[in-house]
């Protein structure tokens, strides 16, 4: 069974001849942009998709998106597909609970197969530092109602028989912690929000961004010029070029994070499994293969997606070391994208100072995905008059300038 | 039979598999790919990039010259890990000491 294609909506447009005939998801390549628009999100990730999606859903109408390349181009189509709630502070784990629920519910509500498995999530310590991090979140993240424990070493091997235990002194395991399939997430979220109207427009970057007297924008790209009341920034690791379009500074910035994928195995490994020490990370698809990375030094400033042979070396190393087993199993590609690194780890959301129509939705530093759900639900309530979640306030752009972002605990738990 | 032309061996994409993608709007080479699955399997598009491409040009009516390759991938054929724990390049974490392995 092929992920994100068949369902039981599309079967039941099948006409005669058993062809499924279906509306496209995506304007065509000739058509031009609409000249007037509620919102316009620019960037067609899981971010922007999330929040178009719930928009239309609560029945605002005349949302577009504007994706400069394709859906899923960025970080969205890129990463490991990780759904956790082993996090360091209370908000994360809260809203992560929250996310867990809609992926739960994501191939009902979305009529969409998007692979997600809830096997846990298993992080080794190698040291007593180590264990003492994994210890003080888990008190929390139990104060919260998730199921974390801490494990003995032999206990991880209940459930991951093939591990080297050498060197491992400490395990945490949440067994409600999952995975699952970017790229049909992003397909459902577009399809569904297409359904209710929103137009979606791929290969089409924003040129400019012009203020418009009564507030809102004239938002220039190649097929036209839309007069949006209000501009979501959904641009990830883009973010800071949109926004300087219009004189705002985002003081986030791109980094380089390869992964890659191995040939397809018969499944064995339920849960995702990391180390602390190496930033290593490893989860087997429900295609079969085994998807990880590695967390190499350096956090320089670059859009450079290239892959290297030190990636693919160090994660060898670690990955063999670790399930000594997997020694013989051949990688099939390896890939890179990017986070969108914020000073204080955690993202910036809501208008930039100065300028009320224009929204941000920005610096989740490598963990957008898994927030997309909830984060998207969160965002379209308040911008269709529900009073804003507490995360609106605490992550303003201004808190970099008055200090105001100190007062929060610092995200110190962004692994991989 | 129509729908059960095999464009994909590695992953069993058939054309009726890229016609149902573009008919959905994913006409990119690289959308195709990944609303298909095709090139991702042990060949990494050896085998099926052209055919795909030059069924996508014909779909789509573009020229066939008009349509790039999707990124290639390294390594350049699938390759155990085994062999690549032994670069010499890895990076050695403060748990490691030199020398093992």
């Amino acid at each position: 069974m092929q992920a994100g294609i068949e369902d039981e909506e599309d079967e039941s447009r099948a006409d005669a001849s058993g062809e499924i005939k279906l509306p496209a998801t995506l304007e065509g390549l000739l058509g031009r942009v609409p000249e007037q628009a509620e919102i316009a999100i620019v960037g067609g990730g899981v971010i922007g998709l999330a929040i178009a999606y719930y928009l239309a859903k609560r029945g605002l109408e005349n949302v577009v998106v504007l994706e400069r390349g394709y859906l899923a181009e960025g970080a969205s189509g890129r990463n490991g597909g990780g759904v956790r709630q082993q996090w360091s502070t209370e908000i994360n784990i809260r809203l992560m609970q929250e996310s867990v629920e809609l992926c739960r519910r994501f191939a009902v509500d979305l009529g969409v197969n998007v692979w997600f498995r809830q096997g846990g999530y298993l992080f080794l310590a190698r040291n007593a530092k180590e264990v003492a991090r994994l210890e003080k979140n888990i008190a929390l993240q139990n104060r919260c109602g998730v199921a974390t424990r801490m494990l003995e070493p032999k206990k991880a091997l209940d459930i991951v028989p093939e591990l080297d235990l050498a060197g491992i002194v400490g395990a945490s395991y949440n067994p409600s912690d999952g995975i699952l399939f970017p790229w049909p997430f992003l397909w459902g979220y577009a399809r569904q929000a297409a359904a209710y109207g929103v137009r979606i427009f791929t290969q089409t970057p924003v040129g400019g961004l012009e203020p418009m007297a009564g507030g809102g924008y004239v938002v220039h790209t190649p097929r036209g010029a839309v007069r949006a009341r209000r501009v979501i920034n959904a641009c990830g690791a883009w973010s800071p070029k949109l926004a300087e379009l219009i004189g705002v500074q985002v003081p986030t910035w791109p980094i380089r994070h390869e992964i890659c994928s191995s040939e397809p195995l018969k499944p064995f490994l339920r849960p995702m499994v990391s180390e602390l020490a190496s930033g290593l990370y490893c989860s087997q698809s429900m295609r079969g293969e085994i998807v990880g990375g590695v967390s190499l030094p350096g956090h320089a400033s670059t859009y450079n997606m290239g892959s290297t042979l030190e990636f693919l070396a160090t994660y060898a190393r670690r990955l063999v070391k670790l399930m000594p087993v997997l020694g013989d199993i051949k990688i099939l590609r390896q890939w890179a994208g990017p986070y969108d690194q914020s000073p204080d780890g955690n993202p910036i959301l809501g208008p930039a100072p100065g300028h009320p129509d224009f929204f941000l939705a920005c610096g989740f530093v490598g963990h957008g995905f898994m927030m997309a759900p909830i984060i998207g639900k969160l965002y379209a309530e308040w911008l269709t008059g529900e009073q804003p979640h507490e995360i609106f306030g605490r992550s303003s752009l201004a808190r970099f300038a008055d200090g105001s972002g100190a007062q929060h605990e610092k995200e110190d738990f962004n692994i991989g | 039979m129509p729908g059960k032309i095999v464009l994909c061996r590695c992953e069993d994409v058939t054309l009726a598999d890229v016609e149902h993608s573009v008919s959905r709007g994913y006409r990119d080479i690289e959308e195709v790919k990944r609303y298909t699955g095709f090139g991702t399997g042990p060949c990494q598009g050896k085998e099926c990039l052209a055919v795909v491409a030059l069924q996508l040009a014909r779909i789509t009516q573009q020229d066939p010259g008009a349509i790039p390759p999707f990124t290639s991938r390294p390594p350049l054929a699938p390759t155990p890990l085994k062999l690549l724990a032994r670069d010499p390049g890895a990076h050695r974490f403060p748990d490691e000491t030199e020398g093992d392995g």
